[in-house]
């Protein structure tokens, strides 16, 4: 990035040397980077940085990946780091579990994650389980990513959120990056975690531009995994989220401060381990509580997030029952229309405030 | 070496049937020159993998009898801490001892993988059994390290049943070593330590040169059931235990072999299984009285290298420590 602004400023520098006098400097416009772009970077950096990382998947290397999130890697570090594999799910699973055991660190992409299900034995049983196992002898330090949760038009088989299933299992730790941000630091921190890391990616959110903080432009840019952040403040209602819905929920939020309605939109970022404290202390001070997912309802993250509410500090705060927005129970339509309202939309997340608010 | 394996492995069905031992418990007496061999034939730098029926390997990859009779009977002197048992234990360059039949054989490519990517001339042995041989994942990893070259040794420990299912019943080829279609295959008696030992050796010498993978199958018996639960007698009979026992028990066959060759005498052998049965006693007594991991470890190890954190237990207001 700095390389760009170089460019740019070089010729105007050779100008005004002629004219003796220096322009004074102005802030560079904001960075616009989309999420494909920083998840990008945030491999390249860790690729570049330690030659034990490397990346394994189907169509990762000559395809540039199946949704570009790849590009230009495979042309940079070769076969030996950029791994393109056959359609085998659960042998390149198990092989990237078995390379991590050995002292490398592989990142295993999944082309999205209901392909998962056919390694899921790999991910829990080879990989989260045993370090555990193992009375603390063997790491695994692995990261299993791609794109997860409903994508547009893909219908039922390609569209399943894992965020829950994954968050269920200790020796886990699962990331739901939302913006850009997110996205480079949260792959950067679970390509040098030590442990399994499972990041959900959303599809929709590939192609979205988000502005990049300066603090997200350095090569050593982390955000900690187990810590959720606030992404807007408000007075009146908390409402969690992970993932492409935190953009509908600030969408609403927008929506209804119009209405004088201040609602604390709360980015999860990580899904386990969960940062209830930072959703405890903002219902403390809101005293109203909805969660907003993509998933479905049954045992999802959000009756996560109620359970422990109920359990904690915080349910003396409730002044309502605290509210789930989730995706539709039922397997992904694919007519527009169906498929549209079997996910939470900003109408949907709006009633729910109001009604948790009872206006 | 191989008489420490089968007393070892006696001795954990005495526990087992003592309730010293509980769970599953899968037993290799009768396989012993599989282990032994396999180790004679590379180094310890190489890295091996198995499944289940893995206290013989645990052994010949370096950890004593004490650290794995404590961890069957799940005591904190176990070489996991009491965390793992039985089918569950790690040593440097060996990786378990994995409860999910198949599943260890992606994970023995992918150790191959990392050997090839630090170029250190290592292989990695990845063993499976008759059973396991009929797992689709097998195939994938088949299909792999043929593509890549992985130093991939494949062997198929054959003891001819998979559980109570014999192999006619189970596989439509019941040639193991040619199941790799592409890669070459050995058949090796694996009664024969020696045996064992040589192909061993050709095997990893064919690995290390960056042919690729090549497949071993070892013919072995095992004369308890498949785990501790099973008297192994429904799906075959005591006469074929008892043949295999009586004339091709490889501890037997080794020592005739080196009677007969004057390679030591009766009393020489004799004198090693007396420091044999000590070695077993000992660790059995150590086993038996070390006690049991303390409960608040019961959370440490859930993630390495982080901070300490709390494990919910029970209910929520049971709280464990997790250390790393």
């Amino acid at each position: 990035m700095a390389a760009v602004s170089g460019l740019v400023r070089r010729p105007l520098e050779q100008v005004s040397g002629l004219l003796r006098r220096r322009f004074h400097r102005t802030v560079p416009a904001a960075l616009q980077v989309t999420v494909r772009e920083a998840i990008n970077q945030g491999m390249d950096e860790e690729l570049e940085r330690d030659e034990k990382v490397f990346l394994l998947g189907e169509e990762v290397a000559q395809y540039d990946g199946a949704y570009k999130v790849s590009r230009g890697l495979w042309k940079k570090y070769g076969d030996k780091r950029i791994i393109d594999t056959p359609i085998s799910e659960m042998g390149f699973a198990g092989i990237a579990v078995g390379a991590a055991m050995a002292g490398l660190r592989p990142i295993c992409e999944f082309m999205t994650f209901n392909f998962s299900m056919q390694a899921i034995d790999q991910v829990i049983n080879s990989a989260a389980k045993t370090y555990y196992m193992s009375g603390g002898f063997q790491s695994v330090p692995i990261v299993f990513r791609g794109p997860n949760g409903a994508s547009a038009g893909v219908a039922a088989q390609h569209s399943q959120c894992f965020a829950a299933w994954y968050g269920h299992c200790p020796g886990l730790k699962v990331v739901s990056p939302w913006n850009s941000e997110d996205a480079k630091g949260l792959i950067k921190s679970a390509i040098r975690d030590n442990n399994p890391v499972v990041v959900l990616e959303n599809e929709l959110m590939y192609g979205v531009p988000f502005e990049f903080p300066s603090e997200a432009q350095s090569k050593d840019f982390l955000i900690p995994i187990g810590k959720a952040k606030i992404e807007r403040q408000g007075t009146h209602i908390t409402v969690v989220s992970h993932s492409r819905p935190v953009g509908h929920c600030l969408e609403a939020a927008t929506v209804l401060s119009k209405e004088g309605i201040g609602c604390e939109v709360i980015n999860m970022r990580t899904i386990r381990p969960m940062d209830i404290e930072t959703i405890e202390a903002s219902v403390m001070k809101t005293n109203h509580l909805i969660t907003v997912e993509g998933g479905w309802p049954q045992f999802g993250v959000g009756a996560e997030i109620c359970a422990r509410i109920t359990e904690g500090p915080a349910f003396n705060f409730l002044d309502a029952p605290a509210v789930r927005v989730t995706g539709a129970d039922v397997p992904m339509p694919y007519a527009k229309i169906l498929e549209d309202n079997s996910v939470p939309q900003v109408k949907d997340i709006i009633f729910a405030i109001k009604k948790t608010l009872n206006i | 070496m191989m008489q420490t394996v089968r007393r070892m492995e006696l001795k954990a069905d005495q526990l087992y049937k003592q309730k010293i031992i509980r769970g599953f418990c899968h037993l290799c007496d009768g396989q012993e020159a599989c282990c032994v061999g396999l180790e004679a034939g590379i180094n310890p730098t190489d890295h091996l993998i198995t499944a289940y029926r893995a206290h013989g390997f645990t052994f010949t990859r370096g950890l004593s009898v004490r650290e794995i009779l404590a961890e069957l009977t799940g005591r904190r002197g176990g070489c996991a801490k009491g965390k793992g048992g039985s089918m569950h234990m790690y040593a440097k360059n060996f990786y378990g001892g994995n409860g999910i039949v198949g599943a260890q054989v992606p994970l023995g490519a992918g150790i191959a993988l990392a050997c090839k990517y630090n170029g250190k001339d290592e292989v990695c042995l990845t063993l499976y059994g008759d059973g396991a041989a009929n797992q689709g994942q097998i195939f994938e990893a088949y299909n792999m390290a043929a593509l890549w070259k992985l130093p991939c040794i494949f062997i198929c420990e054959n003891n001819r049943y998979g559980m109570g299912t014999s192999v006619e019943r189970a596989a439509a080829s019941t040639d193991y070593y040619k199941r790799g279609d592409f890669i070459p295959g050995l058949r090796v008696d694996g009664m024969d330590i020696l045996c064992v030992r040589e192909a061993t050796r050709f095997a990893a010498a064919y690995c290390r040169s960056g042919k690729g993978p090549i497949l071993m199958e070892l013919q072995t018996y095992r004369y308890h059931g498949h785990s501790m639960s099973d008297p192994g007698v429904s799906y075959r009979t005591r006469e074929e235990i008892q043949e295999v026992r009586s004339k091709s028990d490889p501890i037997m066959l080794l020592k005739d072999r080196m009677v007969n060759s004057n390679l030591a005498s009766v009393e020489e052998l004799k004198e090693i299984d007396v420091e044999v049965r000590k070695e077993i006693e000992d660790a059995a007594q150590f086993a038996t009285a070390d006690p049991e991991p303390p409960l608040e470890e019961l959370g440490y190890h859930i993630y390495s290298s982080d901070p300490p954190f709390e494990v919910r237990g029970a209910n929520q207001w049971i709280k464990f420590k997790s250390i790393s």
